[in-house]
């Protein structure tokens, strides 16, 4: 019997994992597909959000001003990208300068440092790039950008190595509260724990109500986004926003902590709780949104676009709570934006719920730091000569693109939790995310993962079971 | 007297041909460039043959197979034929251009050759 | 490590420019090459249909590209396989790694650039749908079926009728998979006419022209795409989609130019092409360096990139032996009313040959038009061509003799003309 089993290894479930890490559980993580990051966590900004527009005293502003604050040590200790490059919120029409002092005044309630309103000319000084229609802006210098992959490998690998446990392909069909626990029925057999956290994202609202009486609606609330060249990652230097307007509620445009150009994400409720699917209206209509703020937004860049679903609850505000009438059970449900600003803090936080419920020693032997896969890209031809020295396939490029080489991919497999599908091995290398997208390096990844994982090609997958990259030999069905 | 339209694979300039077939089943061809354009379409109307070119496996090599061709174009209707036949055939590196892969590759008359050389690995 | 010619790439454009910059004198060269052999991406093309203008018979890529690697042997060009280059410096330092080597530099005094190009991408088409496995660009399942001999998918739609687009679909085909329907956004052909003839019509595989993929299903593995017929302005028109079931999408939708190297050292590219800027002696605005292939433009016959190359050698040569002239008055080449671009985009009569070919590719199919020469605004030649289209380059020849003779010469314009 586990003391803990958190259901979810995306960036909430990781965050937990890693805090109670800390402590002597024996805690598991499950997930129904087969790595971390594999929901919600993967197609999302990947933005730090400072804070300023969660309504003051909710639980949402807590979790996201501390978040924001921790998260600049925690990438230090556990070697994720992470930048302050600050936020913008822009306001076109000075009709509406009452909505941006109103963000302005929950902002200083939430405790955003540094939160200021700035002019039209101090704008088009930081951001030459967008719209001269404007009235003036929100600036927040603590918003930033991160990796959302390297956020939650990073916080999952170091709860690896803390001593959790990491179960993928595996999903949970029905809990039974037990004597002392609960008895957790899956897809690859009965799993028992005194306390099972609720960290399943879009499916949070499956697992509360399998407890509770007390039914919740999770809805998946699909954004779309486009994501564009290198070449045009400095087309915006700040993360920026829209006051809504009368064309309905913003996106964004902002630089990514690697370098690249994205905007998104549309808004539109729906049911099906896998629909990730990318519409010809939905990209539309987000370019059609990102040129009120950048009017010359440079689509012909565009090298991907894809779609998120953030875990929206119908009352908009984070549950994390033990469930009434469940004891031991506990609900972090509702993580939507700005749920991977939160993550370091929600983490945090649910580790002293389960202390509360459960207390345990603290190890002794904790590793609070963790170091990431050398980036050859970014290393100067010293440190380059250095890692070659280690392993010759440091110099052996195997993604053109964002060069990233065949001691990289090879790290990406050996580490704690290890890269075990072509997506894997993008997410923790980003071998196939330039502007080929893995036309060249696909092949050369896939052989790679053959090769360290002692498996055929054949049985090479980009995202789990299904979905093989090939189908077999020449001339096999002649 | 019946008319045909063809566009030559002869070259990359893929003339567009017109042919005139007599009662008697003479041919007259316009729209070439060049004499092969002619003999394009005579035979593409009597006897359509192509080039076949695939591949087949090599074990030892430093690739998992090689790529082959017919030596000479063989009637299009043994294409499958000529396909299906090398898919048993496995070859031991090293193999070396033009060496010969199979010979009278289904029943047609034609060899079928390695257009690359694989060394040894 | 020393240079006099540094050749980035080793498929057929550097081959060409190599075996020329020998042949002209220069001892000291060195080919650098990503890949594990020579030859680049010929070394996919299996098919029939190279050669037939170099060497007046018709080869496969393989063996295209073995008739110049032969050369280089024989010549004893130096070349480094599996070596990357990670950075060309504006003073032609070049910083290459290796897995033997590690990282290191390379000095050279001329540089040829001959990286080739690469496919666009599924992203950069922003087809909308799911994004499962199975979706591939023509060249990656090219390499699988041709060089490893496994086979990407069984049930086949492709989007793109570009010339890979077109040879894929009689690979899959003749290798047991079964191809349904070769989409084409544009109202005609992206490819030679040839390849619809012996790749589609002799296999009864459908070419649907102004159609495209407007929704991908399938979460983990393709399950099918949604075509649908486009109006002129290459909308999707409501009602005519159609669903094909299939586990496997082929993209064949253009190539692009790999100028991220060239980009870096400053050398200036033309948004038209992607490719470098060039005069007629194929030298980028950074003096020394030169462009071929299709790293310049995208050709669509590699004997083309042949004769191109083996000028880019040459001048290479003669820069590094100090005979290529010092550049004069450059007169700017225009393309005009169809003509998309033109390689070179400036000639100099000074230093051009006897006879100057210029490349172009038209923006559309034109049908009986004039394809028209002017010097200033005075039309010197006007040809009646049957048809022009945008899978096939076309050329003009410039004469020095003809140019020189012309007096107050400011611009040479190409253009295409009806009746």
């Amino acid at each position: 019997m586990y003391d803990v089993v958190i259901i979810g290894a995306g960036v909430t479930g990781s965050a937990i994992a890693r805090e109670l890490s800390r402590y002597q559980y024996n805690t598991m993580v499950l997930d129904k597909n087969s790595d971390v990051c594999e929901g919600t966590s993967k197609a999302n900004s990947g933005i730090v959000h400072a804070g300023f527009d969660n309504e003051p005293g909710s639980v949402m502003a807590k979790m996201n001003v501390r978040g924001n604050a921790m998260m600049e040590q925690l990438s230090k200790e556990l070697d994720f990208s992470f930048k302050r490059n600050g936020s913008l919120v822009l306001c076109f029409d000075e009709k509406d300068m009452d909505k941006l002092e109103h963000l302005l005044e929950k902002g200083k309630k939430n405790g955003v440092p540094g939160i200021r309103i700035i002019s039209r000319e101090e704008v088009k000084k930081m951001e030459p790039n967008i719209t001269d229609d404007i009235a003036a802006a929100l600036y927040a210098p603590s918003g930033g950008i991160v990796c959302p992959f390297g956020l939650t490998i990073a916080m999952a690998e170091n709860a690896c190595v803390n001593g959790v446990k990491f179960q993928f392909d595996t999903e949970v069909l029905n809990i039974v509260p037990k004597e002392g626990g609960y008895r957790l029925e899956t897809s690859k057999g009965v799993i028992e724990s005194k306390l099972v956290i609720n960290a399943a994202g879009v499916y949070a609202d499956k697992f509360h109500n399998m407890v509770s009486d007390e039914k919740i609606t999770i809805i998946p609330r699909k954004g779309e986004y486009c994501l564009m060249d290198k070449k045009v990652g400095d087309y915006v230097n700040s993360t920026i926003f829209q006051l809504p307007t009368i064309y309905g509620k913003g996106v964004l445009i902002t630089p990514t902590v690697h370098g690249n150009l994205l905007t998104g994400p549309t808004a539109v409720d729906i049911e099906d709780k896998e629909n990730t699917q990318t519409t010809a209206e939905g990209l539309a209509d987000l370019l059609k949104r990102v040129a009120i703020s950048v009017p010359t937004v440079p689509t012909r860049q565009i090298i991907t676009s894809f779609t998120g679903l953030r875990a929206h609850w119908t009352e908009h505000e984070f549950i994390i709570k033990e469930v009434e009438g469940a004891p031991g059970f506990i609900d972090v449900a509702g993580i939507e934006s700005p749920g991977l600003s939160s993550s370091p803090a929600i983490g945090e936080y649910v580790a002293e719920l389960v202390q509360g419920i459960y207390p345990m020693e603290k190890k002794a032997d904790f590793q609070a730091t963790r170091k990431g896969i050398p980036n050859v890209a970014e290393a100067t031809f010293e440190e380059r000569q250095e890692l070659i020295k280690k392993n010759p396939a440091y110099a052996n490029v195997v993604c053109r693109c964002e060069v990233v080489t065949e001691g990289e991919i090879m790290d990406a497999i050996h580490r704690p939790l290890g890269a075990t599908t072509l997506d894997g091995i993008k997410r923790r290398t980003r071998a196939g995310m330039g502007r080929c997208q893995s036309g060249f390096c696909a092949p050369k990844t896939v052989e790679i993962l053959a090769r360290e994982l002692g498996k055929d090609v054949s049985e090479i997958t980009k995202s789990g079971e299904g979905s093989n990259y090939l189908t077999g030999y020449n001339k096999e069905d002649m | 007297m019946k008319v045909k339209e063809l566009v030559c694979i002869g070259c990359p300039l893929g003339c567009n041909l017109k042919v005139e077939i007599s009662e008697e089943g003479s041919m007259e061809v316009t729209g070439n460039t060049c004499p092969r354009g002619a003999d394009y379409a005579e035979k593409e109307l009597t006897d359509p043959r192509r080039i076949v070119t695939s591949s087949v496996r090599v074990s030892g090599g430093h690739l998992p197979c090689v790529s082959v061709k017919t030596e000479t174009d063989i009637p299009k209707d043994k294409i499958f034929d000529c396909v299906k036949a090398l898919k048993n055939v496995e070859l031991l590196a090293p193999v070396k251009i033009g060496q010969i892969v199979a010979e009278n590759v289904a029943g047609t008359g034609a060899a079928v050759i390695a257009t690359k050389d694989i060394y040894v690995q | 490590m020393k240079t006099e010619i540094a050749i980035i790439g080793g498929g057929p454009a550097g081959l060409a420019a190599a075996v020329a910059a020998r042949e002209a004198g220069v001892e000291d060269i060195l080919i650098i090459e990503r890949d594990n052999e020579l030859g680049g991406i010929l070394n996919q093309c299996i098919h029939n249909g190279f050669g037939l203008h170099t060497f007046k018979e018709e080869l496969t890529g393989p063996e295209y590209a073995g008739r110049y690697i032969e050369k280089v042997e024989e010549l004893k060009i130096p070349y480094m396989l599996h070596t990357i280059v990670v950075d060309i410096a504006e003073n032609k330092v070049i910083t290459v790694m290796n897995k033997e080597q590690g990282m290191f530099q390379i000095e050279a005094k001329a540089i040829v650039l001959a990286m080739g190009c690469r496919e666009r991408s599924r992203g950069a088409l922003n087809i909308p749908g799911y994004r499962p496995a199975g979706v591939y660009s023509a060249g990656t399942a090219q390499r699988y079926v041709n060089m490893e001999g496994r086979m990407p998918g069984k049930k086949v739609v492709i989007l793109g009728s570009g010339d890979i687009g077109l040879i894929m679909a009689r690979r899959m085909t003749l290798e047991g998979a079964k191809v349904q329907v070769v989409a084409e956004l544009m109202p005609y052909s992206g490819g030679l006419k040839r390849n619809i003839v012996q790749c589609l019509d002799d296999y009864d595989i459908p070419l649907k022209l102004s159609h495209t993929v407007v929704d991908i299903k399938g979460k983990k593995r393709v399950e099918g795409v949604t075509l649908a017929q486009v109006d002129e302005n290459r909308r999707p028109i409501p009602g005519t989609e159609e669903f094909y079931e299939c586990d496997t999408l082929l993209l064949s939708c253009g190539l692009i130019p790999e100028n991220e190297l060239s980009s870096q050292m400053g050398v200036e590219l033309n948004p038209v092409t992607s490719g470098p800027v060039v005069n007629e002696s194929l030298e980028t605005n950074v003096e020394g360096v030169f462009a071929c292939g299709n790293v310049l433009h995208v050709h669509d016959l590699v004997d083309y990139v042949s004769g191109e190359a083996k000028m880019a050698g040459e001048n290479a040569a003669a820069y590094v032996q100090g005979t290529l002239m010092q550049a004069g008055k450059e007169i700017p080449l225009k393309g005009e009313n169809g003509v998309r671009y033109t390689v070179p985009c400036t000639v100099d009569r000074d230093r051009m040959a006897e006879k100057q070919v210029v490349r172009f590719r038209v923006g559309n199919v034109y049908r009986d038009s004039f394809l028209c020469v002017y010097y200033n605004d005075k039309c010197i030649s006007r040809v009646k061509k049957k048809v022009m289209a945008p899978g096939e380059m076309e050329q003009v020849i410039l004469m020095k003799s003809k140019l020189e003779a012309f007096d107050g010469l400011e611009s040479i314009t190409i253009r295409i003309e009806q009746e």
